[in-house]
């Protein structure tokens, strides 16, 4: 079986790796660039631990082929931070209390991260719909929902709308 | 882990019909793979070739005309079809489908023509589609056809094509004032796959309330998806009682050949069907009655 080559951004970076054709894209993140914030739960596109955003979308990275995302650009757990800070919807997590064995939170931030940048003022309900795909076994469902709601409403306030 | 594969990527429909001609029943077509990859992965298929068409951007569009109705090229990703503007406006239904097929991650990356031509009997986008009356369009090198999506469905997980067909497009007629269509399923949780689910395509004549055209398509509890053609006859030229829409579920739930599983009996299903006919034929009549 041939290799092919891999071309791809992740966080900003770009590679060019020879990559067996077989391996999904939570496998290359994690196993040939090391960024092992990206989790694999189930493996079947149920639990959501792998999302992360690809071409500004979030998806699972257990269901797609690693060049399934040739030529396009990746945001992992990893990238979130901007420069030295947290990114605010980590910052959110932190103190809303929202991260408790932490398993599903890099999938569930980048969720949120793909509905922030879709809809700067989420109701409670969207914000449900667009972890749906997210499983928390802690069950921590409610402060991870309010760490978003109230990311949202900071980030209102800081840009004055 | 998968078996070894060859990944081709065609740069062009014709490219990729040209690939599919080649190595038939030895290849395999991937789109978003939302649901081709579970099946590599627990290994039921293991094609030598996988023929990556995801990024045919000429496959991805929605166009709408009053005249054609929407044209939805397959390729379109089921966030595209839950987002769409004119969908919304022309095709409610579509829209109301797609908001609770499994999560968004999926919808971003999953194509209408990989649900439909994957064929899972629990497809929550077929039977709508069906009520629709909708059409496929299939490519080869040689020919275009277009069928009724109906007549696509065979078996389980099996469709009618030939090994050297790919479907393009899915073309809808537009919806005429005067009819309604709903969907709704019956699952374990809201975005689970359909244990039943059931689309009702109901057209009526407001002045004297009697169903003037009807189609009612069951899925999920057979192999492929069922239109249940007397409950429909129970239907049509019919004034809409309570008590006819009753009878036509009944009719249904009797039509159809549920088959068992470990979580429901047949009987249990045809249950299940009886009350989702029911509903549905009821929110079907309020959207044609524009409430």
């Amino acid at each position: 079986m041939l290799k092919e080559r891999l071309k791809i951004f992740v966080n900003g970076r770009y590679y060019e790796i020879d990559v067996d054709p077989r391996i999904t894209l939570v496998e290359f993140l994690r196993n040939e660039l090391g960024l092992t914030g990206t989790k694999e739960g189930c493996g079947y596109g149920v639990c959501g631990a792998c999302t992360v955003i690809l071409q500004g979308k979030a998806v699972k990275s257990c269901l797609l082929l690693a060049l399934h995302a040739m030529n396009k650009e990746v945001l992992t757990i990893e990238g979130m931070r901007e420069g030295d800070n947290l990114h605010p919807l980590q910052e959110a997590f932190l103190n809303n209390m929202a991260v408790q064995c932490g398993f599903c939170s890099p999938g569930m931030i980048l969720s949120a991260k793909a509905l922030l940048d879709e809809n700067s003022d989420p109701s409670e309900e969207e914000i449900r719909y667009a972890i749906v795909g997210n499983l928390c076994r802690c069950g921590g469902y409610v402060k991870i929902v309010d760490a978003i709601l109230k990311c949202a409403e900071e980030r209102r306030r800081d840009i004055g709308t | 882990m998968m078996q070894c594969f060859n990944f081709l990527r065609p740069e062009s429909t014709e490219e990729a019909c040209t690939l599919i001609a080649k190595f038939g029943d030895s290849a395999k077509i991937i789109a978003g793979g939302q649901s081709l990859l579970v099946l590599l992965k627990q290994r039921l298929i293991s094609p030598q070739y996988l023929i990556n068409i995801k990024d045919l951007k000429e496959l991805d569009y929605i166009n709408y005309d009053e005249k054609f109705g929407i044209r939805i090229g397959a390729l379109t990703t089921h966030r595209s079809i839950e987002t769409s503007p004119v969908v919304k406006k022309r095709f409610s239904v579509l829209s109301e489908v797609e908001r609770n097929l499994a999560s968004v991650q999926i919808r971003n990356w999953g194509t209408i023509g990989g649900n439909i031509c994957h064929a899972d009997p629990a497809s929550d986008i077929v039977p709508p589609l069906i009520s629709l009356d909708a059409r496929v369009k299939v490519k080869s090198l040689l020919a275009i056809r277009e069928i009724p999506l109906h007549n696509l469905f065979k078996d389980y997980y099996e469709t009618t094509l030939r090994v050297d067909e790919l479907v393009t497009e899915i073309c809808i007629p537009d919806v005429q004032n005067g009819t309604g269509v709903a969907y709704s399923k019956f699952s374990l949780r809201r975005f689970d796959m359909a244990v039943a689910g059931v689309a009702v395509s109901i057209t009526i004549n407001l002045a004297d309330r009697i169903c003037k055209d009807i189609r009612i398509i069951v899925g999920g509890v057979s192999a492929v998806p069922r239109r249940v053609f007397e409950s429909e006859n129970a239907m049509r030229g019919n004034n809409l009682a309570e008590n006819l829409i009753r009878e036509a579920a009944m009719v249904a739930s009797e039509e159809v050949d549920p088959v068992a599983d470990v979580h429901f009996s047949r009987k249990y299903k045809r249950e299940i069907v009886k009350i989702l006919v029911r509903d549905v034929i009821t929110q079907a009549i309020q959207k044609a009655s524009g409430i």
